[in-house]
């Protein structure tokens, strides 16, 4: 590894405990129950975020997640503190509390927002690129969904449009093989769900979700087609979650050993491995989970002791 | 008789319906091998095998499933995992569905029955707590009922597969595992339609269906240490509504009130009143919508109490109208 290349590494590493810590947080928080509802975590799929994000130019592009989306909004530069917050229903949240877990976004970095309809980001995602047509910013519109919203018609209009129009949209796949609770397999006759740009026209490329060089390859080259004008791009990233779809999910359904066998191959024990086969110390790799982590309880502990939300502003901004 | 949760009651059902009409399949996300993201459908893969299977993230697929199976014989029963997703499939129900006896001169048929639940629970998100039953209940073509308690959960849904007209059975999840009752389980099923007077009372009518119920019910007791009594009906039926049983209660009470958990405006308290005023129903008091602001639904569990009636708001209303001056 070259030295600019190991810097970037080490950063890379950093980003992928950022993720980790804050996940893990929120799961204690939650656990708790100072945290309410639904909370799909992204343990395990941090590379895909973290390689994306850093192949966008936040400051004109735009990403619209799904509700497995702490991740995203991490990587794109929310604060982990205004995050927290908006999970715990706090005023400083980034949506103040309206939003919750599934569905925060923070535009003033790029995050367009989590989305917990399944497939929903594709068409707004298009509209987006459809804008960088008018208004000339250049924008790339990244949306990123499960491999089970490739079911659903929204996503296949989406794909269809952008291809018809040349839209500047990378469609970015995180196929951890379930679809909640059920395996995308059983749900689809081609489970290479990335042959499916070969039917809209657009390039299709399959990358390793728990790589992120590899991510960051794969969506810095998707970003170039479409800056180019030839756009749109699919992208399919092979990930697994290393826990349930929601906190709480037994995950009944899934075989004994597979947690067991991905946790040797998720994103962190993978970097980290090439890091310290490069030369990089042990201290070096600890201390900066050790920085991260106290940088993610500094955070949570910010949000806990914000105010709870204003109910008496709770009418306000349905209308302008 | 044992105690069986809401959910229990829904599961009860479904294995009825399934055991004594070969014609009926059960189909939806998640619902056949891990048993519904709720437990509602758990076991009846396994008992039932093929007949109760698990679908993609379609849902005009299953909606429009629903219709061609149901056209061509068969009595799909499917879920909608969240109302707010019904949004993404609203043609397979309202263009398609809805119209295919009507348009056939009812040489065609669409006796498919779709479940879905609905409502705020501390931290859903505007997207996954939306109560939709006024839309559903605005298309001619469509039945819709709202069971409150276990024992209608298992009623209503077995007279909705029965019925040979397409049922949104729009459950409660917020109800699923937190109320429990016996449940008898071997009544013939009843016809469509028909509300229920949960408590009697002589001073002011309330209307309200779905967990609201509960919150009525909770804010009645209350009230009775006030003075004032309350007589609570559960609509049960949006789509027949019944409307004699409402105008019955009024014409003793001469006060109405309706409380749902649904948006105000165009909410179905609305039409509830409209046709009770539409009767010349004498009322000593302006009749009263009680329900959540015409908002988006907060997350935030704090601010989710600001925008929903809570029983405290009922009491206060209710006393408004009931007994003015008088403070809850
Ligand atoms: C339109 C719609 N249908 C169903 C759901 C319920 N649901 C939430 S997440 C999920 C599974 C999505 O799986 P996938 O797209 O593979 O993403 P993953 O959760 O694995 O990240 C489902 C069915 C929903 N939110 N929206």
């Amino acid at each position: 590894m070259s030295h600019s290349s190991s810097e970037t590494a080490l950063a890379d590493l950093a980003g992928l405990w950022r993720i980790r810590c804050f996940e893990e947080t929120v799961t204690r928080l939650r656990v708790e129950e100072q945290i309410a509802g639904s909370v799909h975590l992204c343990i395990g799929q941090e590379a895909i975020p973290v390689g994306a994000c850093a192949a966008l130019d936040l400051t004109r592009d735009a990403v619209f997640a799904t509700y497995r989306g702490h991740g995203w909004a991490l990587a794109c530069g929310a604060g982990p503190a205004a995050l927290f917050a908006e999970l715990l229903g706090r005023e400083t949240g980034t949506n103040g509390g309206r939003a919750g877990s599934a569905y925060l976004s923070d535009p003033d970095h790029g995050f367009y927002g989590e989305n917990s309809i399944v497939g929903a980001g594709g068409p707004i995602a298009v509209g987006a690129a459809l804008a960088a047509r008018y208004d000339g910013s250049g924008r790339v519109a990244l949306t990123v969904f499960g491999d089970g919203a490739m079911n659903q018609g929204a996503v296949h209009e989406a794909m269809n449009m952008a291809s018809a129009f040349d839209l500047s949209v990378v469609f970015l796949v995180e196929n951890n093989r379930y679809s909640e609770l059920t395996p995308i397999a059983a749900m689809v006759r081609d489970a290479d769900l990335v042959t499916r740009s070969a039917a809209y026209g657009m390039p299709g490329t399959r990358v390793d979700g728990n790589d992120v060089d590899a991510v960051r390859r794969a969506v810095a080259e998707a970003v170039d087609t479409c800056r180019s004008g030839r756009g749109p791009v699919l992208i399919e990233a092979h990930t697994q979650r290393l826990v349930g779809h929601y906190i709480g999910d037994a995950q009944v359904y899934r075989p004994r050993d597979e947690v067991e066998l991905a946790r040797t191959t998720e994103p962190i024990v993978v970097l980290t491995a090439a890091l310290r086969a490069a030369g990089v110390s042990d201290t070096e790799l600890t201390g900066i989970e050790t920085r991260v982590r106290a940088e993610i309880e500094t955070a949570a502990a910010t949000a806990l002791a914000a105010p709870p939300a204003d109910p008496s502003a709770v009418k306000e901004h349905v209308y302008g | 008789m044992d105690e069986i949760t809401y959910a229990q009651a829904v599961n009860a059902a479904l294995r009825r319906a399934l055991v004594e009409d070969s014609s009926t399949v059960l189909f939806g996300e998640d619902v056949a091998l891990p048993g519904g993201v709720h437990g509602v459908t758990r076991r009846l893969r396994r008992e039932f095998g093929e007949r109760v299977f698990d679908t993609p993230i379609s849902e005009s697929a299953i909606l429009g499933g629903a219709v061609g199976a149901a056209i061509m014989g068969l009595r799909p029963i499917v879920e909608i995992m969240w109302a707010d997703f019904a949004f993404v499939a609203f043609d397979q129900l309202i263009n398609q569905a809805a119209n295919v006896r009507y348009v056939s001169r009812g040489r065609l048929t669409a006796p498919m029955t779709v479940r879905t639940q609905q409502g705020a629970t501390p931290g859903s998100c505007a997207q996954h707590s939306q109560n939709v039953e006024a839309l559903f209940a605005h298309i001619p073509g469509l039945r819709v009922c709202l069971p409150a308690t276990p024992q209608d959960a298992y009623d209503l849904l077995l007279t909705a597969i029965a019925c040979d007209d397409p049922v949104v059975v729009i459950e409660s999840r917020a109800l699923y595992h937190s109320v429990k009752g016996t449940v008898e389980q071997d009544r013939p099923r009843a016809p469509v339609g028909g509300a229920r007077i949960h408590r009697t009372g002589s001073d002011i009518s309330v209307v309200t269906w779905g967990p609201m119920l509960h919150t009525v019910l909770e804010a009645a007791q209350v009230l009775e240490g006030s003075g004032v009594s309350v007589e609570v009906i559960d609509a049960r039926w949006l789509n027949p509504f019944d409307t004699d049983t409402v105008a019955e209660s009024v014409s003793r009470t001469g006060r109405l009130a309706v409380v749902h958990e649904a948006n105000l405006t165009g909410g179905f308290g609305a039409e509830v009143i409209a046709r009770v005023v539409e009767r010349g129903m004498p009322l000593s008091a302006p009749p009263l919508r009680i329900a959540t602001d015409d908002l988006r639904i907060p997350a935030a569990p704090g601010l989710q109490q600001a925008a929903i009636p809570s029983r405290d708001a009922v009491v206060r209303q209710l006393l408004s109208v009931c007994a003015p001056g008088v403070a809850a």
